[in-house]
């Protein structure tokens, strides 16, 4: 299912003083099966851009075309639901969207919105909690008895639980330990290569976007300021940090040597790359190990 | 929805009537809907209405946002209206049937009515507009400040107001928040009959009643760290100061009642 954004414009409380442009003349493509990461500074326009991949929100001109389904201005607010089965997303602190008595419930909500018998459901909540790593014996909990990691990973189960095609998450790992951080990554990188789901990540982890993302969206003001592969986007470390954001720390360290006198034809995104650029440059004795 | 809202929200700036001190802007609104009821005959009125026009440019606000103000209550005007209209009796009858009559008197009074109505909306809806809600509870506050002698909490109700006031953005945007998040699971809020609409309410209210809950006592930590023991003794950082506009619009208002009583049938 591929997504395209033909010249979007976006502007909250039109018509009134407040009103105020979030999205600017936006054209993008996203491939299907493809893992695209969404990067740029708070206020940049991340969010209300992926609030378009479902229709919560309607771009106020241009078009949005998900799979065979057009999104305009004009668009009728009902019979969305198809779209919405299609398109998962997972929100910023999504543990505060979870309301029902039990676990299993809250998993089951979703699917059963969608049509899914209780007996289905049900049975898609257990295997979902297993999916995203949680003991069975949580699924007659009560959601609010759970750690905040765990109730995190109850709301993610709760989306995966409408078999989407698309996953989308805004900051998924915001306030989790790195632990945490590493376990719903791995999880997310799992479903994209095992399941083949479109992922579109917002993230403020620069070691995420090197480390799983196929495509990189840079958004600026409203505007989409570059696109392209991380290992290209990354090679331009001053330009990036021009704009508040950052480049892989492993890419940064290798800018800092450049500065030295190293040479990198390409700045490496992760250590293993970073290692093979700078074998052949360090002296032999320095590499050989000491027997003596 | 967040454009529905806007109702009576606070526009900034810094007109005439911005800067009154936000207690003689509160007091004086009361006082106007008190002398409204002084108009009863066409002249009365049309004094009223420039008087209203005048407030009302005064503040640089475009018309449009206060006949928005009317629109939610345009129902209840038009009910309260049309009966004046139809069970008043007097003067030239022009038609009838049963109980219900169409006279002289009856148009003139809705009409009266009608006045009314958009009057005491227009000049509330100025009030709001035109303070910001932390100001009006400030001035609640300092116009309550006289109960302190019959032990009334007045600090208290007065942090109250604050706090709620302060936290309707914020509780407004969490809702937007998770109504998003249980739309894209599928849940269709206003749609279907009245027994499918409340049940879509609770995967809203209940996240919101467990955030406020939390929100209430992360609030509480803050303010215990920040060392706030209660209200006897504090000193305020907004401090109202009346100035010479204030003297000005009460004179206003005096002027006002003077030419009301002159004109009053």
């Amino acid at each position: 299912m591929d997504i395209t954004f033909k010249d979007v414009d976006y502007t909250y409380q039109a018509g009134t003083p407040f009103e105020s442009q979030a999205l600017h003349d936006i054209n993008l493509t996203i491939a299907d099966h493809s893992f695209t990461a969404i990067i740029g500074h708070t206020g940049s326009g991340k969010s209300t851009l992926v609030q378009h991949l479902n229709a919560l929100l309607k771009p106020t001109s241009g078009t949005v075309t998900i799979g065979e389904r057009k999104i305009t201005p004009e668009t009728n607010n009902k019979h969305l639901k198809p779209l919405r089965q299609k398109v998962g997303m997972v929100f910023q602190f999504p543990e505060s969207q979870l309301f029902e008595e039990t676990v299993a419930k809250d998993i089951a909500f979703g699917p059963m919105n969608f049509g899914m018998s209780a007996e289905d459901a049900a049975k898609k909540a257990a295997e979902m909690l297993n999916l995203v790593g949680l003991p069975a014996d949580l699924l007659e909990r009560s959601p609010f008895d759970l750690s905040g990691g765990q109730m995190r990973r109850v709301a993610i189960a709760g989306v995966l639980a409408m078999t989407p095609e698309v996953l989308v998450l805004d900051e998924p790992t915001a306030g989790l330990d790195p632990a945490g951080r590493r376990e719903i990554m791995g999880m997310v990188t799992q479903l994209h290569e095992k399941q083949h789901l479109t992922v579109i990540l917002i993230t403020h982890h620069m070691e995420d976007v090197a480390s799983y993302a196929d495509h990189v969206v840079v958004m600026e003001h409203g505007t989409i300021a570059k696109v392209g592969k991380p290992s290209d986007v990354f090679q331009d470390v001053a330009w990036l940090q021009e704009r508040q954001l950052g480049v892989p720390e492993t890419t940064e360290f290798a800018a800092r040597l450049q500065k030295q006198g190293f040479h990198f034809d390409r700045l490496p995104l992760t250590e293993v790359e970073l290692a093979a650029a700078l074998l052949p440059q360090l002296p032999r004795e320095a590499v050989q190990p000491h027997d003596e | 929805m967040m454009n529905k809202l806007l109702l009576g929200r606070f526009i900034p700036g810094h007109s005439l009537v911005h800067r009154l001190d936000p207690r003689s802007k509160l007091l004086l609104s009361f006082y106007y809907i008190g002398i409204i009821f002084l108009a009863n005959n066409w002249q009365t009125y049309l004094v009223l209405f420039l008087f209203t026009i005048l407030a009302v440019r005064l503040s640089e606000i475009k018309m449009s946002f206060f006949i928005r103000g009317v629109r939610p209550l345009i129902w209840l005007i038009l009910f309260t209206v049309l009966l004046q209209v139809f069970f008043t009796r007097g003067g030239t009858t022009y038609w009838s049937w049963g109980p219900i009559v169409l006279s002289q008197f009856g148009i003139v009074n809705g009409i009266y009515i009608f006045m009314r109505f958009v009057l005491i909306i227009f000049m509330s809806t100025l009030l709001t507009l035109t303070t910001p809600p932390l100001s009006l509870a400030d001035a609640i506050e300092a116009i309550l400040k006289p109960l302190r002698v019959v032990h009334f909490p007045v600090y208290e109700v007065a942090l109250m107001l604050s706090i709620a006031l302060r936290f309707v953005p914020t509780l407004m945007d969490e809702t937007e928040k998770i109504m998003n998040a249980q739309r894209a699971r599928g849940v269709d809020f206003g749609e279907g009959n009245l027994f499918q609409q409340m049940r879509a309410v609770v995967p809203l209210l209940i996240p919101l009643f467990v955030s406020s809950f939390n929100r209430a006592e992360d609030l509480a930590t803050a303010m215990e760290a920040r060392g706030y023991q209660g209200g006897e003794g504090r000193s305020k950082y907004r401090v109202l100061v009346w100035h010479a506009i204030d003297s000005w619009s009460v004179v206003g208002f005096a002027i006002l009642t003077v030419i009301l009583i002159w004109l009053r049938a």
